[in-house]
């Protein structure tokens, strides 16, 4: 990567350079093609933002401008003061942080064990977690809900928040572990050897030197929380006050055709911060989960 | 704003969960230091005790469930015998292949169908995202900025992008058909054609998966040392022959995996069927949603626990068949 950023520096003779033999004619098409399927890539997103532009009038409109005629802030300004939509977004964050914390602690122990110690069980262990991968989600929610009525935990956040953190932990694991073989074990020893416990050790140098993966697999916590729908479907039940995003937004697009632009709006509003988010730690989310791969 | 009933209402549920789940942790850790540590004396006593909590929570959250859905398949729960159902051994294992798992739908059908969609899923997303990656991976002007674009799909909350684009397949007002009809073509009825909501479901999918592809297989293109290609060059190879014998063999450790996770999520893919079609065709439905639908809008649950039983059969054995013939897990659990 760092070699064909200093490769591009060095020749940036024409804007259209590209390979040594690649003709002119060739890096048109190549920029063409890639101009196309921008396009494509960003086109949804963008008629949302048009959408939500719309005055209430001409919601319905078969115009295709991207700034609609008369463009007004009115669906932002009904979604955040006349209805529950901060509400959501606040039953949301509260559940999806409390997961991504719990997960991250569950996750960061129980990897340490599996990249520093042998114990029996330990192969099994691994293989299991990989098992849990395929499972469906929809497997999970029969008896999931079924046992949460037995045991009252519908219609609140306990069995949720619980549930979220449980089922990112396997991959969790995986990704630390990875992560954590990458890290020689000579420094937690020289740790030791000056009067640390292993917990310590631990504590001191691993953690603080994993902190890329731990970001990583609390950024996956968050986002298995934030964006799901079916386990919140099943287990807040017809709870109004404690409904989150993917629930309320969902509601709003069951009257799909009265209210297209206070859906498209709260999406925009939804979608802005994780995706800046995203975008914003991709190229260390990539490496993250490519790392225990390439080390084979 | 927010009532404020709302903000300490949540608040206080969650407060509390983490609240139990620290007391949990602290009892389960001391009993265990007590036993593992000063009573056994165990050699292994520390990274058990490290893993407990992860073990605990598996074990109430998919292990247990997992054996209750288990003995659930083999009784008649429903919601008429909800309270005492009755053991009826492999009825309901034979009914899924003999009766149909919805109104209509034979599991067959449903299982091609299921197999169809991921086929064409996962060959459009390897292929699109392999076609980007190989533009990309050159040096050229404006890299970054195509790739950030190419990648929102992946990172707009998949709720919302599913939602957005069943809106935008709408007969009257969704830009597919605008477009279509400035084209001069009749419109689509995506949302109640069998065909054309399959369609709808597989454009939709295809859209939302390939930024991934791209990304991890340009990060495989990144790591093919230049060598291979000069060398390739000084025998007369041209750019195609170049792809076959020196990028995609390379490739391999990245593209086998990604390949068997992409068949596994595409045919466990829950949103983008279930929103798209918003459980009204059956002809739309893959084995998933037709799990939720036989389990939750038929209330067969005894009946929906066999099946999911089946789905998972065949899901494993597609796994461990793929991971024994690409070697797959090799070094994976050292």
């Amino acid at each position: 990567m760092t070699q064909a950023t200093a490769v591009s520096k060095k020749r940036k003779r024409s804007f259209f350079y590209s390979g040594r033999e690649d003709s002119p004619f060739k890096r048109l098409m190549i920029h063409a093609a890639l101009w196309f399927a921008c396009l494509i890539a960003i086109y949804p997103i963008l008629r949302i933002i048009s959408v939500s532009l719309r005055p209430g009038n001409t919601l319905l409109s078969t115009d295709l401008a991207l700034i609609p005629d008369g463009a007004t802030l009115e669906s932002y300004r009904i979604m955040l003061f006349d209805k529950p939509f901060l509400s959501w977004l606040w039953n949301s964050l509260m559940i999806t942080v409390a997961t991504a914390v719990i997960g991250v602690i569950l996750a960061a122990t129980s990897a340490y064990a599996f990249s520093r110690h042998k114990f029996p069980g330990r192969a099994v262990g691994l293989v299991f977690l990989l098992t849990t991968q395929i499972i469906p989600a929809a497997m999970m929610i029969v008896p999931i809900y079924i046992l949460a009525i037995q045991l009252e935990l519908v219609g609140t956040y306990r069995g949720l928040v619980i549930a979220y953190a449980v089922t990112a932990v396997p991959f969790s694991i995986w990704i630390l572990k990875g992560y954590y073989d990458t890290i020689p074990i000579d420094l937690e020893e020289a740790a030791r050897i000056d009067g640390c416990s292993e917990l310590e050790a631990f504590w001191r140098i691993l953690l603080p030197l994993s902190t890329p993966a731990l970001a990583i697999v609390f950024l996956f916590n968050f986002t298995t929380a934030w964006n799901d729908y079916l386990l919140a479907r099943v287990m807040l039940g017809s709870q109004e006050n404690l409904l989150t995003w993917p629930l309320g937004l969902q509601r709003l697009q069951g009257q799909f055709l009265t209210q297209w632009g206070q859906f498209s709006a709260s999406s925009v509003m939804v979608a802005i911060p994780v995706m800046l988010l995203f975008l914003y730690t991709s190229k260390w989310l990539i490496s993250g989960l490519t790392l225990g791969s390439v080390k084979g | 704003m927010i009532p404020n009933e709302v903000l300490v209402k949540s608040l206080t549920e969650v407060g509390t969960t983490v609240l139990y789940v620290l007391i949990g942790t602290a009892i389960l850790e001391a009993v265990l230091y007590l036993v593992l540590m000063r009573w056994l004396k165990y050699r292994y006593a520390l990274p058990f005790m490290l893993l407990a909590p992860a073990i605990v929570g598996l074990a109430t959250l998919t292990i247990y469930p997992l054996l209750w859905e288990l003995r659930l398949s083999f009784t008649n729960m429903s919601l008429r015998a909800f309270k005492d159902p009755q053991f009826i051994g492999l009825t309901n294992y034979v009914r899924v292949f003999t009766e149909p798992v919805l109104k209509q739908t034979y599991f067959f059908p449903l299982l091609g169908r299921t197999v169809l969609w991921t086929l064409i899923n996962v060959m459009f997303h390897v292929i699109g995202g392999m076609v980007l990656a190989l533009l990309l991976n050159r040096p050229m002007r404006g890299k970054g900025i195509y790739r950030m674009f190419l990648i929102i799909p992946w990172a707009v909350p998949q709720v919302i992008a599913v939602l957005a684009w069943r809106g935008e397949f709408h007969y009257e007002f969704g830009f597919i058909n605008i477009i279509l009809r400035q084209l001069g073509m009749t419109p689509v009825q995506w949302l109640s054609d069998p065909t054309a909501n399959f369609l709808a479901m597989c454009i939709t999918n295809i859209w939302l998966g390939i930024p991934f592809m791209m990304v991890i297989l340009l990060g495989g293109l990144q790591s093919i040392a230049g060598d291979y290609y000069e060398a390739a060059e000084i025998d007369g190879a041209n750019g195609w022959q170049k792809f076959w014998m020196v990028t995609v063999p390379l490739m391999r450790p990245v593209t086998t995996p990604v390949i068997i996770l992409g068949t596994v999520w595409t045919f466990n893919n829950f949103n983008i069927p279930f929103f798209i079609n918003q459980n009204e065709l059956e002809s739309s439905d893959i084995l998933v949603t037709g799990l939720f639908r036989a389990a939750f809008q038929y209330n067969r649950y005894g009946f929906s626990a066999a099946f999911a039983f089946v789905i998972f059969g065949i899901l494993l054995a597609y796994s461990i068949f793929y991971l024994k013939t690409t070697g797959g897990l090799k070094g994976a659990t050292e």
